[in-house]
């Protein structure tokens, strides 16, 4: 390896790296604002600069390549020198106003001007006023405070895939907008907030509501949608100010979506704070012992065949299992999760995960897609997507039209039919697929929930398999669930037999539950007759609407809980918060509804329940990582096709789970969309 | 100051008339079919030209769908370069050299006069004709300082009396001929070296 000189101590380094990135290596610090690790290199804001031996001038270290031999010197009077000079340009047109700035605590230019910075302005002439720029609902802006180290431009082109922002006029005119003032259309638009060294882009939902190092900050796990970004919850007492990114390279990058920033509102409301009873066809407030009493009485009146349970899109493995214990000693069998019937093949658990792994995407030649829009179902993996695309063009093609994906993709047809053609190799894609080293197959939900569904999956895996795509290194068949607690629910064993697949759907439709236990359950469609409902849950929203009976429990943020994302990785999300009013946590309340039943010897608690979910997961290795296989079985299954339409049933983004609802900046979001999308993107 | 911000009244459609179409045909050929989007700047300039001398967001939107490319890379182009005008000017649009060489000579009595018969504003349309005028930098014309640029001629050796009668031409719409105002042929010089070394008229 080729080596370098930093302040007189050899080291090596890879070769293409920068200086900057030498530098690090060498644990020697340099001060920066535009250069970001996972965006392109500008060299615009000149705050890197370093001494080069044999060099003139001090060079920008963020942009000069590393070579062999280099003696690089950053401890000298002339870089300090220069540092200085360029935080005293920097500074010249910035206004002082840290004490109003939202950045305040955590701002790159404030942090950095003291170390830096000198401490007084030899500037007198007027500092420049730049108007704010309207930048949608969740970006505030105060441009005056502007630095021009343009990452925001660089992340919508680069990583968002949205060349939205630019930075208009030119020298001491120029601006950072977004092209007339348009609200950002990105998934991804809130990520600019962390990335803006100052405090021009500052979080609007989150605009003066505190200061940094007020907050209490917990690392946890996102569960708006199933790709499980890490996160940090930032907690001010009990309320949740906000939520960040956590960086993590083999998921999420340095980026979250906006639906995970921003449903943080929505869990201060709607929330419910006590049990509640129906009584004269109103539901009134009540509380535990009575509530438990009216829910035993209805189960112990009750055939256990006629009992149906659901478990919800956010709900935690351990809580999962304790509902599963729960209805078992209770002799229940009708358990589901899903919230429409889809085709999912538990038996192996390569059949329902994301196989390639979101890293594995960078590494893909060939990406197809079935039936999914991942932009909106997994709002990070179709970055990560992107991000392959842009960095070496690989070929994207669909089955089914999910619209703007943010890259470029072929559709190459709308229906099954155009599966089977792959599979018997009739089409000019065939070709390409088999001659691709590592292709992706993603098939999602809206593929599975055809009559053909059981076709897609498991012709497809034959065909790879045969060809071997499906191999030790690399497997290329991919289901990309849509919800947090799909992929752990499945390796609960809560999935009803295959025997009587569909008698859960088949009997909700028909109306044959007298007692319906929802938990946390809001997207599943009810048509209510005369079903005694129970919802547990943590929001007043679809489920609550139709309920008899209403149990408070604690959300995401307000317990540890354990949550398998799409690649079959086993994460904890831990509690930031602690639960409102009498709400409890889903186990503590089946433990109170067992006492009641005096089943005393049931109990869970929490760390046992821990284990035990642990040790029924299969193929898990250990948290955070993938699982691994010995060795991939193969049953074949007969399945029958029928060709269909492959109709991707559209998301409503911003309103998927019951926070999303009831946050208000999610509302506005989705308000704003739905605007765009009235009058078209072309109204100048 | 050039004309960097946005019209308040803007022309809904633009589109190439077909002899610019035919020359941006000719000049799409100049570039690989990859770097297509480098014909931003000469599309700008001919969308400038056909547009009254001032180009539209229609034009702007036009320009980056022929070229697909974001709305806003063209934006960023256009308000980036001082000689794309983004609001209108008038039909004899006066650009007064105010660099150093013209400064020296006296640029400042110019710009005083522009003010006093066009606008006292810049980029400001005349009350009496149809006249715009604005300050710019180099010109690239110092030999033959002071000097105006009126649409596409340059007017140069200017002193008080003759921009006078070169800006009410322009306000009677009878504008006078471009070139040297001291009778001086291209920009050669007006004495000539002998070959002792000394000038003589």
């Amino acid at each position: 390896m080729p080596k370098i000189t930093i302040n007189g101590k050899e080291i090596e380094f890879e070769k293409g790296m920068t200086v900057l990135q030498a530098c690090e290596l060498a644990d020697v610090e340099i001060p920066r604002f535009c250069y970001h690790e996972k965006l392109s290199i500008a060299g615009n804001c000149r705050m890197c600069l370093v001494e080069m031996e044999k060099s003139p001038k001090p060079i920008a270290s963020c942009a000069m390549p590393a070579t062999e031999g280099m003696n690089i010197k950053t401890n000298t009077n002339l870089v300090e020198k220069a540092r200085k000079g360029v935080m005293e340009f920097l500074l010249a047109n910035h206004p002082l106003d840290c004490p109003v700035c939202d950045q305040g605590g955590e701002c790159d230019l404030q942090d950095q001007s003291m170390y830096y910075g000198v401490d007084k302005s030899r500037f007198v002439e007027n500092k420049r006023q730049v108007k704010e720029k309207y930048m949608g609902p969740l970006i505030k802006t105060q441009m005056t405070r502007c630095i021009h180290c343009t990452r925001c431009v660089r992340f919508a082109t680069e990583v968002a895939g949205i060349p939205e922002i630019g930075a208009i006029g030119r020298g001491e005119n120029m601006e950072i907008t977004t092209y007339l003032e348009k609200a950002m259309e990105s998934e991804l638009s809130a990520n600019v907030i962390d990335l803006c060294p100052v405090g021009a882009l500052t979080s609007k939902p989150y605009a003066f509501e505190a200061r940094p190092w007020e907050l209490k900050k917990t690392e946890s796990i996102d569960v708006m949608d199933a790709v499980g970004s890490n996160i940090r919850v930032d907690t001010y007492n009990w309320e949740v100010k906000r939520i960040l990114p956590k960086l993590n390279n083999d998921i999420n990058e340095e980026w979250i979506s906006d639906k995970t920033r921003y449903s943080c509102d929505g869990l201060l409301k709607q929330r419910l704070e006590v049990p509640y009873v129906k009584k004269n066809n109103k539901l009134q407030k009540s509380n535990w012992d009575e509530a438990i009493s009216i829910l035993i009485e209805k189960i112990n009146t009750t055939n256990p065949n006629e009992i149906g349970g659901h478990i919800g899109d956010m709900v935690n493995l351990e809580n999962a299992l304790a509902f599963k214990k729960l209805f078992s000693i209770l002799k229940v069998t009708n358990l589901e999760f899903r919230e429409r019937n889809f085709y999912i093949n538990s038996k192996e658990k390569s059949n329902y995960i994301f196989n390639s792994s979101i890293k594995g995407i960078e590494e893909a030649d060939l990406v197809l897609l079935i039936g999914t829009n991942p932009r909106h179902e997994a709002t990070m993996l179709n970055a990560r997507i992107r991000k392959a695309y842009a960095q070496r063009q690989i070929p994207i093609f669909s089955v089914g039209d999910p619209g703007d994906l943010t890259y470029d993709y072929t559709v190459i047809g709308n229906s099954t039919d155009t599966i089977k053609k792959i599979l018997n190799k009739e089409l000019e894609f065939s070709k390409k697929l088999l001659s691709s080293k590592k292709p992706i197959i993603i098939i999602g939900e809206s593929a599975l929930e055809l009559k053909s569904g059981q076709y897609i999956i498991e012709e497809f895996k034959k065909f790879l398999k045969k060809n071997n795509f499906i191999n030790k290194d690399w497997n290329s068949l991919n289901f990309l669930p849509q919800n947090a607690s799909t992929v752990g629910l499945i390796d609960l064993q809560i999935l009803p037999n295959q025997k009587e697949k569909n008698s859960f759907f088949e009997k909700l439709k028909n109306n044959e539950f007298k007692v319906l236990y929802l938990l946390s359950s809001d997207n599943l469609d009810i048509k209510k007759n005369n079903e005694f409902i129970i919802y547990q849950g943590s929001h007043g929203d679809r489920g609550a609407e139709i309920a008899d009976l209403i149990l408070p429990s604690a959300a995401f943020t307000e317990q540890n809980g354990l949550y398998e994302n799409l690649e079959g990785r086993v994460q904890e999300c831990k509690k930031a918060s602690y639960p409102i009013g009498e709400a409890l946590e889903d186990w503590r309340v089946f433990n109170l509804i067992l006492k009641k039943l005096k089943k005393n010897e049931n109990l869970s608690n929490f760390d046992s329940l821990r284990k035990e979910v642990l040790e029924l997961i299969p193929n898990f290795t250990k948290l955070n990582d993938l699982p691994s296989y010995n060795e991939i079985e193969f049953i074949n299954l007969p399945s029958n096709f029928v060709s269909e339409k492959v109709i991707i049933k559209e998301l409503d983004y911003f309103f998927t789970n019951a926070i999303s609802r009831a946050s208000k900046t999610m509302s506005e979001c989705r308000q704003i969309k739905k605007d765009s999308k009235k009058t078209g993107t072309d109204n100048l | 100051m050039s004309l960097k911000k946005v019209h308040d009244d803007q022309p809904k459609e633009f589109e190439f008339s077909s002899e610019n179409l035919k020359k941006a045909d000719d000049i799409l050929k100049m570039y690989p079919e990859k770097n297509k989007k480098s014909a931003v700047m000469p599309f700008l300039y001919l969308a400038q030209r056909q547009n009254n001398n001032w180009i539209p967001l229609a034009a702007m939107k036009y320009i980056a769908n022929f070229l697909s490319m974001p709305y806003i890379s063209v934006y960023e182009v256009a308000t980036f370069y001082s000689m794309y005008n983004l609001a209108p000017v008038g039909k004899y649009f006066v650009q007064v050299c105010t660099t150093t060489p013209c400064l020296i000579r006296g640029a400042d009595k110019i710009v005083k006069l522009c003010k006093e018969n066009i606008s006292p504003k810049e980029n400001e349309i005349s009350k009496k004709g149809n006249c715009s005028w604005m300050e710019v930098e180099c010109l690239g014309a110092c030999v033959s300082a002071p000097m105006i640029q009126i649409n596409e001629s340059y007017y140069e050796d200017l002193d008080e009396k003759s921009t006078k009668a070169i800006l009410e031409s322009l306000i009677k719409d009878k504008p006078l001929k471009p070139g040297s105002f001291r009778g001086r042929k291209n920009t050669s010089p007006e004495k000539k070296q002998l070959e002792s070394g000394e000038y003589r008229a």
